[in-house]
């Protein structure tokens, strides 16, 4: 059995007195893509966070590429990339060189057109900061793919963008897909992330509650929803 | 998921990059730089003219005050160079990436120092006509003793800069962690420069630039092995 991208037991992580997140196993394969659900505080973003190794464990483990990221995160580093809330951009720089920072930091040519172009994005030579919301999160997927990831992590794809550019971030995901990259993208808008999955893991109070294929997770987060409510 | 790669971005190469990239954030916000420019300007301005128009005053006190104006300069361009990397949470962006703590704290400082050094370049020449001060010593050894006290500032200052970044005080938190630690540098920087301004018959420059280069040593070393400590907290 090949070695799992992702492998969790019996992962948590507290914040102060309070467990954010507890009790998660899971092993993720090669190409494998799962969705994470749950309502906000439901400890998404903690494991995410876990995974791309920002976070430390306060209980169980993980392993990432088989690395142990408390020793290896500098290897591990060099083959995932994260999609978060913040955008991961300096505010006084052009979209262009926030981009020619990250290439040259990772070792790719400095060239961010192509980049640019394939998030629609034109070389503008304003800084970021005078961006709409939805151009600074298209400018944070073009960082991730510049990393050319084996494992992208991604929180709320959706947000900040308008309809088109959710069909957009489909077609993003169908591509990413198809070219084997394992995928974990945390989403609220289930119906649509799920289509694009395999997988998926419902947390809440940052407990798995269920977890199963993710044809049948909008049944499962409707039944979720209305016995929580 | 293809794409254009290259192979730049290994080894030192790493530390030049990261360097750029911080005088690159530091052009884009110039603005700042002219505000700190200004204010430390007018700090001398204002012992300038509380001294008055004493010659021999001005001249006992010019070192000191000029070191005065830079310290307390350097703590805003110091907490500025973090607040740009806690916006948009670019300093978590890079810290994803592979690069060493290491690596980011030597840029950081080496960059701080530099910025630090254009404003000294401004502040001191400006001092010395304020003040009525023409050096005695050779303008090398006075840019060596600049450097050297400059560097005794960054190091520890880029440290605490980033200790204090994500908390909504920092301004007031950053000086009071860092002035106790800075006091022996800037006390060696101001013997230094005012032996350099008034002359020394006695030969004690070389005991001051020692201990300069003693603190230097220590606070280079020590921070950079401590920042990756920091980032984690």
């Amino acid at each position: 059995m090949p070695e799992p991208v992702v492998r969790a037991r019996d992962l948590g992580r507290r914040f102060g007195g309070r467990w954010a997140l507890g009790r998660v196993d899971l092993d993720l394969l090669q190409g494998e893509r799962l969705l994470l659900m749950g309502r906000n505080g439901g400890g998404k973003t903690t494991l995410l966070r876990l995974f791309s190794t920002l976070l430390a464990p306060s209980r169980g483990t993980v392993a990432i590429f088989g690395l142990d990221p408390a020793r290896e995160a500098y290897r591990i580093r060099r083959r995932l990339a994260l999609l978060a809330h913040l955008p991961f951009l300096y505010e006084d720089l052009s979209g262009p060189d926030n981009l020619r920072v990250v290439a040259r930091l990772v070792g790719r040519a400095d060239d961010p057109a192509p980049w640019l172009a394939r998030v629609g994005l034109d070389p503008r030579p304003d800084p970021v900061r005078t961006w709409s919301a939805g151009m600074r999160k298209r400018l944070s997927f073009a960082r991730l793919l510049l990393q050319e990831p084996e494992l992208a992590l991604i929180d709320e794809p959706y947000g900040q963008l308008d309809p088109d550019g959710h069909a957009w971030v489909d077609g993003l995901l169908k591509e990413m897909a198809s070219a084997g990259t394992t995928v974990i993208v945390a989403s609220h808008l289930v119906d649509r992330a799920s289509a694009l999955c395999q997988r998926a893991l419902l947390l809440h109070d940052g407990l798995p509650r269920w977890s199963g294929p993710s044809d049948q997770a909008p049944r499962a987060w409707t039944c979720f929803q209305e016995r929580a409510s | 998921m293809t794409g254009p790669r290259g192979g730049r971005g290994k080894g030192s190469g790493t530390l030049l990059q990261l360097v750029r990239k911080d005088l690159l954030v530091g052009w884009h916000g110039r603005a700042r730089l002219v505000g700190l420019s200004t204010y430390a300007v007018t700090l001398l301005l204002v012992f300038s003219f509380a001294l008055g128009p004493d010659t021999a005053t001005l001249h006992d006190h010019a070192s000191a005050y000029a070191w005065v104006a830079l310290l307390s300069a350097s703590t805003l361009l110091l907490a500025q160079s973090f607040l740009q990397e806690v916006e948009g949470g670019a300093l978590e962006g890079l810290l994803l990436l592979p690069v060493s703590p290491v690596a980011l704290f030597y840029a950081k400082a080496l960059a701080n120092l530099l910025l630090l050094l254009v404003l000294a370049g401004v502040l001191l020449p400006l001092g010395a006509v304020l003040f009525d001060v023409s050096p005695s010593g050779p303008p090398l050894a006075l840019a060596g003793i600049l450097a050297l006290g400059c560097a005794g500032l960054v190091a520890p200052g880029t440290l605490y800069a980033a200790l204090t970044a994500r908390v909504a005080s920092q301004q007031v938190l950053l000086p009071v962690l860092l002035f106790p630690l800075v006091v022996p540098p800037v006390l060696a920087s101001v013997k230094a420069t005012a032996l350099l301004v008034d002359g020394d018959p006695m030969g004690q420059l070389g005991a001051w630039a020692g201990l300069l280069v003693a603190f230097d040593v220590l606070y280079w070393s020590l921070c950079g092995v401590l920042f990756g400590r920091v980032l984690e907290a």
